[in-house]
């Protein structure tokens, strides 16, 4: 049990535990210590959640909502046990609030088709930041197109924060939705939420929150925040691929029409009508992402035992090392120095292209992310085609950034 | 670390460093073209795995072995391999007749994702271009160093579509 005993107690932070709790952590690419820098592309799994799916295939595998036999029963049990831990994790008070998606960018196509085409018409305006992420435009950028309607871009400034005396004058009457990232995938600021909401409210906007980036670092509490709609994707916060959550006002998911037709997401068919499920059956056409899901609930039990409050404090101080560290090295930039960030080191070095850092340090066993992020706007912002991104979890240790920093020495042995 | 010497060898840093005939070229440039024979092509070349643009421009006359390449430049930004290849690209192919310059590719790419054991042979054609040879043991840089062929193709075929990789 002395694994474990951090999940029970939640004693002092213990970095050495948790990363016993991570398989691949001990890999050990090129004979050198794995050194994982990339949890936002896409985070590494906890033995728990391994075991978790594997155990749903194993024990208890049948489709679900659709058997009276044992297995179908047992499946569909433990699918909305993890709807209800997800619901727990993200604050929301119903758990059919909850939409299980692929992820986040199934998520926000989903809003954007469903409750955008309802509410944006011609003339009206989505509202973004420009630190989104790819899959916080485009679905939106789609949606202008058909409607008629206009993409308006709050602005950042040089550190990386949104200029909120902007944001408030570009709000107005034709605004039907706000859209934002919660912490930026590219730059790590952790936007001010709670204000931005408030500032929305204020003039009736609703807002939907990508909360990719936040899961992994944040606690959650979509009551408190009184958004409208909140996204994650499972793989990002420890989580599978393939599995991520949505959580919409269920007033508003009510009044949504289907995303998808098909199987699961209806109450009657015939050939002249069909009368849909209520939500969140009305969006989960197919079958669903089972084991996903349940391994997700795995996942969310999994956090909340460390506490995301304790793996907060862990990262600030990681982040904050991290960040002192990098500024040592002779040449080199970080791109997005806001105020409030999440672990999250973006930067660039004179003389260098990210994607030959990113190949050097690669061959030390450090695995960064090296391009634009899938966040171009932000790219273009900075001046920068791309940048290398050391991304910190909660199972970095400060000896890893120095193996960062030594790598860097290499580079620049290199390249001189 | 010796991959990484084999990849980042002494003549792909300094072209990163100083790439030679960068820049474009335009037609206003050509006051010693032959009337009418000489005309600027160019191609757009994009790598979206990491950003890679790059534009090749060049400028063909008829010679004693068909169509020449008679000037090449190129432009843009990325990474070492890319802007690196690009450069040594357009020091191998100008002045060449357009069916070895083709060739010259073929024997490149041979060598950059070819039998190994064959690699003598492309290797011997190829002069300073075997530098990339270190390529071969990071096959997500392959790209990286086939981007301003690939560019070169797009341009000479007369195509509005930029070149990529993917």
């Amino acid at each position: 049990m002395a694994l474990a005993q951090h999940q029970i107690d939640k004693p002092p932070f213990d970095v050495e535990a948790i990363r016993q709790d991570f398989p691949a952590l001990s890999l050990t690419p090129y004979g050198k210590s794995l050194v994982y820098l990339d949890s936002a592309a896409s985070a590494q799994k906890p033995e728990a959640v391994i075991e978790a799916e594997a155990r749903c295939y194993r024990e208890y595998y049948a489709n679900v909502h659709r058997g009276v036999h044992y297995l179908s029963t047992k499946a569909t049990v433990a699918y909305e046990d993890a709807r209800r831990n997800v619901a727990r994790f993200m604050g929301a008070g119903d758990p059919s609030e909850i939409v299980f998606v692929r992820g986040t960018t199934e998520a926000i196509n989903l809003v954007a088709a469903t409750y955008g085409r309802e509410h944006v018409g011609e003339g009206d305006e989505v509202l973004i930041t420009t630190m989104e992420h790819h899959s916080n435009i485009v679905p939106w950028q789609m949606l202008c197109e058909e409607k008629g309607a206009k993409l308006v871009v709050a602005p950042i400034d040089d550190r990386g924060d949104i200029i909120l005396e902007e944001l408030e004058k570009i709000m107005s009457e034709r605004t039907k939705l706000l859209a934002t990232v919660h912490v930026s995938n590219a730059l790590g600021t952790i936007n001010p939420v709670e204000r931005i909401i408030e500032m929305a409210h204020e003039r009736g906007i609703p807002v939907l929150l990508d909360g990719a980036q936040a899961a992994p670092h944040l606690p959650m509490n979509v009551a408190e925040l009184d958004c409208e709609f909140y996204t994650f994707s499972g793989h990002k916060a420890f989580g599978p691929s393939g599995i991520g959550a949505l959580y919409g006002k269920k007033e508003l998911l009510d009044a949504m029409p289907p995303y998808q037709g098909g199987g699961e997401m209806i109450r009657s068919v015939t050939f002249e009508k069909t009368e849909y499920a209520p939500a969140p059956a009305r969006f989960e056409a197919g079958t669903p992402n089972i084991a996903g899901a349940i391994a997700l609930g795995a996942t969310v039990d999994y956090l909340e035992a460390i506490g995301m409050g304790a793996i907060q404090a862990y990262e600030e101080e990681l982040l904050a090392y991290g960040t002192s560290a990098l500024e040592s090295v002779s040449g080199l930039r970080l791109i997005g120095t806001a105020v409030h960030k999440a672990s999250v080191l973006s930067f660039v070095m004179d003389g260098v292209h990210p994607h030959d850092i990113g190949t050097i340090l690669d061959r030390e066993g450090i695995a960064v992310r090296t391009g634009h992020h899938c966040a171009q706007p932000v790219m273009d912002r900075y001046g920068v085609a791309a940048t290398a991104r050391a991304s910190l979890a909660f199972y970095n240790t400060k000896e890893e950034i120095d193996r960062l920093i030594a790598g860097l020495e290499k580079v620049r042995e290199i390249f001189g | 670390m010796s991959d990484l010497f084999d990849l980042y060898q002494e003549v792909i840093l300094d072209h990163n460093r100083s790439p030679r005939n960068f820049g474009k070229l335009e037609d206003g440039n050509l006051e010693d073209s032959l009337e009418g024979e000489g005309r600027i092509r160019h191609a757009d070349g994009h790598n979206p795995l990491c950003g890679d643009r790059l534009t090749v421009y060049v400028d063909l006359t008829r010679g004693d072995h068909g169509e020449t390449i008679r000037d090449i430049k190129f432009d843009g930004s990325g990474c070492a391999i890319s802007k690196a290849s690009a450069s040594l690209m357009t020091e191998a192919v100008k002045g060449k007749p357009l069916a070895e310059s083709e060739r010259l590719f073929e024997n490149f790419h041979e060598l950059l994702t070819g039998d190994p054991s064959v690699k003598g042979k492309a290797g011997a054609e190829l002069g300073k271009l075997a530098v990339f040879e270190g390529v071969r043991e990071f096959p997500v840089r392959v790209k990286c160093a086939t981007l301003a062929w690939h560019t070169l193709q797009a341009a000479l075929a007369g195509r509005g579509e930029p070149a990529t990789t993917e």
